[in-house]
Order: structure tokens, then C-alpha cells, then sequence
């Protein structure tokens, strides 16, 4: 017996508008729309639907909408219809659920609890618009014993750092699991912003060395694509122990994803899944670690940072400790919203902590163990806005990874279905049909225009403050109050409650 | 000025709050070493009398004790005298103690509830500080931060050689009277301070100079930067009890002075450093010497309104930051110097200047003996 799960978003047609030009039916890979010839008009099948709104973006008569769908089980407050769904699908199959994107349960967003203060009266606020306010930062270790040479001149022997303009870089997207146009963009995207993308887990294309400088390279648990030539391209190394979405398993491509270029670049079969194992097998604890980092180092002659890559989970704090303590020059946290192309299901929505808690105890225990510049810490797992960049700076962290933000920008609509790999926005796709939708040209320009709009606004919030560069933004929590939290949280968060300091 | 006891217990103390405030600065120097008394930076402060509310007012001077100048000398603060003794007990414990007398003060009808005010010459005792596998100064500091945070009531104000720090709750010129600057004290070189604080703790310890061993930093503004540089400046073993902007300065010159051993131009390329845009346009030198100095130190840049008059044995360094978002301005006269918030706090005591200017924001103005100071 095969359940039948009614679909839960319904495809609504205006008749009067639609004109039957069959774009919806051309634009759409998962067969919703289709031409009946007898009825001589277009139909939709809405169980196929996956809410992309590809289709109603490019109506051209705006014929087109997306409503949820009102059928409903009979209504209960403990058993919601999604859970019933789950189970109907588990019955069916006997598959673990997979899932794309970030965790979209109703868990607090705790930036949206943190309000951000301004100068008046005592100290002046500064305009952005005619004086400088500097968003430049240095990522790396700072804790060196000072030199100075002959004539007393002091000699720059910091380890390598990776220069941003603005504390903004695109965080971890492998190429298989989005496209070759999507990597462009965001390649091209961050040599333009002097900012970083990077690789994930997927290799390098060889197309894209060329913009080496600017891409942050990844070695994960399966090794896809990792090699001396790879690593020496890159302007920094990033070791990924775990991610945000799916902390404690390895990375996971559908075969359907894996087309001739992904095999090759990836150096793995066509057409089947690749699915890396969940730790490395060569790091069953943190002296590992520092093993890897090192042959890392060796392998690129130190002249690259390495960053280790981990998701928010309850001891975080211990963890990011130990890695600052194991050579590596930037931690990378992860949050429990963060995105993935595909992910356990259960695993998404049940695993992790939010970036925010994780974020704030990282910061505040190196600095209580007296080492927070041995490391900078990057901040991931749904920064949705520059004023979360902000907020995220303010607590702690040195820059921010963003990934949905940088997808949404490529006209990604969060419709959750990267790992069916017909995405019709050419983002999560490799079919060469699907893929040439994303235009690079037009792409890179749209994710240079979203970080140059977040740089003004991150210009306006420090100017408000009073703060002309960053760097003294970095930890300045005194300029954060929450609002509706309890003690707990404030105490984790290390901010006081709005009309606070008591 | 009359206090209300009632307010005086509602009101946050210094150190349970973070207490901003706007402010009067001023120092004075003999670059040949002569000695004045603190008439004329009294004269000098008082004229920009509009510039502090009476909640705090005081001053610096170096050279001041030369009988005893190989000995800290300690200004005490005391609510009691249950913690007086609570102290000298303490004291005797850790150091020799050469000379110790209340302090000489002037009966004002301005100033009140003033504290028990004491003085003592002290000296580490070898063998204590043998143990403490200490240098002597650090011993010092982690003494008087002992005081300071363990002994009710008792809080020393000032702990240099041959330099002291006279502060109080009032208005600067009452308090530089009620110390007898103007008679009692000769010192090659003079700072100065009139707060305006924006809420009225009316605590004497927090009025400032802030000072540690012999740095002493007066200080106008509100920095942005506070908590950035705070939190950063604790890895190293300070503790910003009294959560002000002065408190936290003090400590980053200290620890890039003293522990980093970067030179006071250094220092100033740190806390008020050029902007990017700046450093680009300098030769190439100085880029790669301020490029490094950011990137090494980026959690010690202030931000936000700041002049600052850094003490020390044998000179004084004044900075703004790097937006010059307070005024200051200095002049020479022959071989004195001076530093003003205003240049009326610098006429008033020399009308007849060689040369006066305002010197731009991050640009350190430093004016030492001239047989060399201490540093």
C-alpha cells in the first residue's frame, strides 16, 4: 500500500490571464505544467511541485501563484501534518529522509533578539558618507613575539593572513552539489569584493585556478579532489570536521549530481553517491588534527592559513580551545541553521547549537584562556543580513561565511530540493539545460551588488556606534542589549538586557 | 557643593556602572627639569571651569617628591579606619616603609565629604618580593590591585616614584587648593583634569588622573571601542574594575609600553592609528611599520572621541584619535610646554606663546627633559 500525501503547496492558474505560451512548462524540471491538448489549455499537477516559484517569476502574464495548500488532516496540535507526512514516506520506502538547506524548525534566532546601540550627545556618531569607515580585516594568528631588526625597525613575522575587505566571504558550496556557473560567479564575485569564496568539499574545477587567490580550498573526511597542485592554488586551506546542517556525518552528493566534469574534478565514479565518511580516518582526536594541519602547512611551505572548519555543537567551546591551540590560524563555527545540499533530515533539524550561544562561548573562553589571538573565528550558519554580520562581529567573531544569502542572491529560492538535483534556478543542478539558466555574468554582479549593499549597511550601523573600523567592533559587547531573553541566555550571550546594564 | 547622603547610596558606585563623561585636560612641563609648584596648572584648569561639573577634578606631578624618590609612594583613600589599619597591616607585611603621614589638606567650604587621605613611602621588602618571583614593579601593582579589590573602604590612588596623583570629587581648582599643590609641591612637569561626568557616582577614586606606578593618563572622551579593547586588554591580567575609558587606556599603554616594548610612537600607531586610505599614501616604510602594527594589534585601536595626556617619568605624550573628535592643543614657550583642551587653559598661564598649534588626530605631540627622560 502506498500512502498518497496530498501536495502541500497547491499551483493556482488564473485562466484569464494564463495565454497558454507553455514558458511555465518549459521553465519547470519537475513536469508540473504541461499543454492537454484535448482540453486545449495548460494544467498543473501541484504533487510535483516543489515550491521553487520559478514558473511564477517568469509568467509573463502573472497567471501564476503559489498558495499553501488548505486540504488538512483532521487538526492536531501533537501530531502536525509534516510528521504524519514523514511517516507516510518512511513507511513507503524505508529510507532515512533526506533534506536541503537549513533547519527550518521554529528555534529562536537569537540575532533577532540583539539590538545594536548608537552615539548621541556624550560621543558623536560618525557619517559614513564623509568620513572613512573602514571594513578592511586581517584573518590569522596575531600572538607573535615582536622583532625588530639591526636598526630597530620591527619586522612583520606574523604568519600568513588572509586580507578581506569587508568581514564577508561565501562560505563552503562544493561544486557538484551547485553548478559550474554557480562556482563562477561566486569566484569571479569575490575577486571583484577582494573578498574569499570557497571550494567546500568538492575539488577545485580547473576552469577556476585562476582565481586561486581568492578561493579558500576545502580537505574534508572523503578527500574529493585534494591534491598537492589543489592546495598550493589556493590562497587559504580550509580542514572541514564538521558543518552546521549535519555535525557528527560526512558530506553527501547524489549520483544524479555527479556528471563527467564533477567525476573528474572530484576524482570519483560518474553517477554514483558520494557520501564521505562522517570523521576523517585519520583524526580520531585533536593530536590528529594537528597532524593534518601540519602536513597541510608543510605540503603549501607555511605560507597559507589554515582554517579548521567545525559545527556548533554543546561543547564548542572545549573543542574551538583545543583547535587553537593545535596550529590551526582561523576557526570556522558552523551554526545549527547553516545550509546543505543534502543532509539526513533528522539529523538538520535535531543536531547542533545555534551560531549565536556557540559563537559568543567560543569567543569569551579563548580570551579567558588568554588565547584568542592565536586564532581568528569565523561565524557561519544563517547570517541573514548585515546587521547580523554586525551583531556577529559585536559578540565575537572576526568575519562571517554566508551561503543562503549568497544563493538567494543567484535566484535561489529556498524551496529545499538541492538534493534532487533539478533545480530550476541552475544553482544545485549539473543538467547542462538546468545549469545554463544561472548566467555568470549576470550572477557575479548580483552577489557583488548583495555584498556591497551589506558593506554600506554595516558602514551605517559602525558609524552609528561611533566606530570607524571594525576591528574595534570585534568583541565590543557593551554595544549589544537583548531583548525578551532570559538570564541564561544573556549570560551565555555575555550582553546585558535592553535598559540594562542591571 | 552639599551632598545628599540618600543619593549617595542610590547611585551606582564606580565600577558597578560604566559612568561616561566629558571633560577638562591640561599639563604643563619644564624641559630643563625645573621645578614649579601646582599654582599654575591649578589657574590653568580652572579656566576652563565650564568644561566639569564638579563631580571630579585632579592632577599629576612628577618630581614632586625628591627626598624619597627611590621610594613608591602610595596615596590611600580610606572610608574607615577599620580599613586604614586593615591596609597598614597589609603594607607592613610587603613593604619597608620609610615615611607614612595623613595627607596635608585645606579646609574648602567646596569640598566635602572628603575620605581619610593617607601617604606612605614604601619599598618592596627583598624577601617578599624574592618570593613573589616578581619583578619589583609588577610586585607593586599586584600589591596595590590586592588593596584595591580586597580591602573595603581602602583604595590606593597613586603608587609611583617620585610623582603623585591629588584627585577628589569637586571641581579641579578646589581640589588642587584643598591638596595645597600651590604650596606644599614643587614638580618639573603638571597634568590636569576636570571631569564632567554624565552620572554622579561621587566616589574620590574615581576621579581621575588614573594612574599605575608612575603612567598617569587624563583623559576627554567617550571611546566606541571600550569593550573591544577591554576584553582584549584582560587576556593579559588586567582587571578594569572601574570600567572607565582612562582605566583601560592606562593598561594598553602599559602593556605596549611596558610588556611589547614598543616605543611611544608606536604606541600611538596602535591605539590611533592612520586609516588604511592614510597608510597608503606614506612611504614605504611606514606602511609596512603601520600596516604591521594593525594587523598585530587590531583589538587596541580606540575609537570614539578621545585626548589623552600620558605621564611619565621625565615627559608627558599627548594624542588624539584619529578623527580629532576632542579638542587639543599645544604651544611651547622656550623650554616649557604645554597641552590644553583649550587654548584658554594655556593662555591664561602664557599669554605671550613661541608657537601654538592643534595637532591632528593620531598624531602623537611628545615632550621629554632634555637630558632624557625616562624612556
Amino acid at each position: 500500500m502506498e500512502t498518497y500525501i496530498p501536495p502541500e503547496y497547491e499551483v493556482v492558474r488564473d485562466r484569464d490571464l494564463c495565454t497558454g505560451c507553455r514558458i511555465c512548462e518549459r521553465e519547470c524540471a519537475n513536469g508540473v505544467h504541461r499543454y492537454d491538448k484535448d482540453l486545449k489549455r495548460m494544467i498543473s499537477e501541484s504533487d510535483k511541485c516543489v515550491n521553487c516559484h520559478r514558473c511564477v517569476c517568469f509568467c509573463p502574464t502573472r497567471a501564476l501563484k503559489i498558495i499553501k495548500n488548505p486540504d488538512t488532516y483532521r487538526l492536531n496540535a501533537n501530531w502536525q501534518p509534516q510528521t504524519m507526512n514523514e511517516i507516510y514516506r518512511q513507511a513507503d520506502s524505508g529510507g532515512v529522509l533526506l533534506s536541503s538547506m537549513g533547519n527550518p524548525g521554529d528555534y529562536p534566532v537569537y540575532f533577532n533578539k540583539i539590538l545594536v546601540n548608537a552615539s548621541q550627545v556624550t560621543n558623536p556618531p560618525i557619517d559614513p558618507l564623509r568620513e572613512p569607515m573602514e571594513t578592511v580585516v586581517y584573518l590569522g594568528k596575531k600572538d607573535v613575539e615582536l622583532k625588530r631588526d639591526i636598526e630597530g625597525r620591527l619586522v612583520d613575522n606574523l604568519p600568513p593572513q588572509l586580507k578581506l575587505s569587508v568581514p564577508v566571504m561565501f562560505s563552503a558550496m562544493s561544486y557538484g552539489s551547485i553548478s559550474y556557473n554557480a562556482h563562477e560567479a561566486l569566484a569571479r564575485a569575490a575577486e571583484e569584493l577582494g573578498i574569499y569564496y570557497n571550494t567546500g568539499e568538492g575539488g577545485l574545477h580547473r576552469d577556476f585556478y585562476k582565481y586561486g587567490g581568492n578561493t579558500i580550498v576545502q580537505v574534508a573526511s572523503g578527500r574529493f579532489g585534494v591534491h598537492a597542485e589543489y592546495l598550493s592554488a589556493a590562497a587559504a586551506i580550509e580542514i572541514k570536521m564538521g558543518q552546521g546542517a549535519k555535525p557528527g556525518i560526512g558530506g553527501h552528493l547524489p549520483g544524479m549530481k555527479i556528471s563527467d566534469e564533477v567525476s573528474k574534478t572530484r576524482m570519483i565514479p560518474k553517477g554514483i553517491d558520494a557520501i564521505s565518511p562522517a570523521p576523517h580516518h585519520d583524526i580520531y582526536s585533536i593530536e590528529d588534527l594537528r597532524q593534518l594541519i601540519y602536513a597541510v602547512k608543510e605540503t603549501t611551505g607555511y605560507s597559507k592559513p589554515v582554517i579548521v572548519k567545525v559545527a556548533a555543537v554543546h561543547n564548542i567551546a572545549a573543542i574551538a580551545s583545543g583547535i587553537a591551540r593545535s596550529g590551526a590560524d582561523i576557526i570556522a563555527i558552523d551554526g545549527f541553521r547553516g545550509g546543505t545540499g543534502a543532509a539526513p533530515t533528522r539529523i538538520r533539524d535535531n543536531v547542533g547549537i545555534p551560531i549565536e550561544l556557540a559563537l559568543a562561548q567560543v569567543d569569551e573562553r579563548l580570551r579567558q584562556e588568554g588565547i584568542r589571538d592565536s586564532v581568528s573565528v569565523i561565524a557561519a550558519g544563517s547570517v541573514h543580513s548585515s546587521a547580523d554580520v554586525v551583531k556577529a562581529i559585536a559578540l565575537g567573531a572576526d568575519a562571517c561565511y554566508i551561503g543562503t544569502a549568497a544563493l538567494l542572491a543567484l535566484g535561489c529560492h529556498l524551496c529545499r530540493s538541492c538534493h534532487t538535483g533539478k533545480c530550476n534556478w541552475g544553482i544545485a543542478t549539473q543538467r547542462e539545460d538546468l545549469v545554463k539558466r544561472l548566467d555568470p555574468d549576470v550572477g557575479y554582479k548580483r552577489l557583488v551588488n548583495l555584498v556591497t549593499a551589506w558593506r554600506h549597511e554595516i558602514q551605517e550601523m559602525m558609524g552609528a556606534m561611533g566606530i570607524n573600523s571594525i576591528e574595534a567592533l570585534r568583541g565590543n559587547r557593551l554595544m549589544l542589549r537583548g531583548v525578551g531573553l532570559n538570564e541564561t541566555e544573556l549570560k551565555i550571550l555575555g550582553i546585558h538586557h535592553a535598559g540594562g546594564p542591571v | 557643593m552639599i551632598f545628599n547622603d540618600l543619593e549617595l547610596k542610590t547611585a551606582p558606585l564606580e565600577g558597578e556602572v560604566r559612568i561616561p563623561s566629558g571633560c577638562a585636560v591640561s599639563a604643563m612641563i619644564d624641559r630643563t627639569g625645573r621645578k614649579m609648584t601646582g599654582e599654575k596648572i591649578i589657574r590653568s584648569i580652572a579656566t576652563m571651569h565650564d568644561r566639569s561639573n564638579g563631580l571630579g577634578g585632579g592632577f599629576a606631578g612628577y618630581g614632586i617628591y625628591p627626598d624619597y624618590k627611590e621610594y613608591y609612594a602610595f596615596h590611600l583613600f580610606y572610608n574607615d579606619f577599620q580599613a586604614k589599619k586593615e591596609t597598614e597591616d597589609f603594607l607592613v607585611q610587603h613593604f619597608e616603609v620609610a615615611y607614612s603621614s595623613e595627607m596635608k589638606t585645606r579646609k574648602l567650604k567646596s569640598i566635602t565629604n572628603e575620605p581619610v587621605i593617607y601617604r606612605y613611602f614604601l619599598y618592596p621588602l627583598s624577601k617578599r618580593l624574592a618570593n613573589s618571583l616578581l619583578d619589583e614593579e609588577r610586585y607593586v601593582v599586584r600589591c596595590v590591585n590586592k588593596i584595591n579589590a580586597d580591602i573595603k573602604g581602602a583604595f590606593v590612588f597613586s603608587s609611583g616614584k617620585d610623582m603623585g596623583i591629588f584627585k577628589g570629587v569637586g571641581y579641579p581648582e578646589d581640589i588642587g587648593r584643598f591638596y595645597l599643590l600651590d604650596e606644599e609641591y614643587e614638580g618639573y612637569c603638571w597634568t590636569a583634569h576636570g571631569r564632567y561626568p554624565t552620572n554622579t557616582p561621587g566616589w574620590w577614586g574615581g576621579a581621575h588622573p588614573f594612574g599605575l606606578l608612575d603612567y598617569s593618563v587624563v583623559h576627554n572622551g567617550e571611546i566606541s571601542s571600550y569593550d573591544a579593547n577591554r576584553r582584549y586588554i584582560e587576556m593579559f591580567g588586567y582587571k578594569c574594575s572601574l570600567q572607565t575609558d582612562t582605566e583601560v587606556i592606562t593598561y594598553i599603554i602599559d602593556y605596549l609600553l611596558r610588556v611589547k616594548k614598543l616605543t611611544l610612537n608606536e604606541v600611538a600607531k596602535v591605539i590611533s592609528a592612520s586609516f588604511w586610505s592614510t597608510i597608503e599614501e606614506k612611504s614605504e616604510e611606514e606602511q609596512r611599520e603601520e600596516t604591521f602594527l594593525r594587523k598585530a594589534f587590531p583589538s587596541l585601536l580606540i575609537t570614539g572621541p578621545f585626548s589623552i595626556i600620558f605621564g611619565f617619568t621625565g615627559g608627558i605624550m599627548a594624542l588624539n584619535d584619529r578623527l580629532k573628535l576632542r579638542s587639543m592643543v599645544c604651544a611651547e614657550k622656550g623650554d616649557m610646554a604645554y597641552v590644553s583642551s583649550e587654548e584658554c587653559g594655556i593662555r591664561a598661564i602664557e599669554p605671550d606663546v613661541d608657537n601654538i598649534f592643534a595637532p591632528a588626530g593620531g598624531v602623537p605631540v611628545i615632550y621629554t627633559l632634555k637630558d632624557g627622560g625616562a624612556l
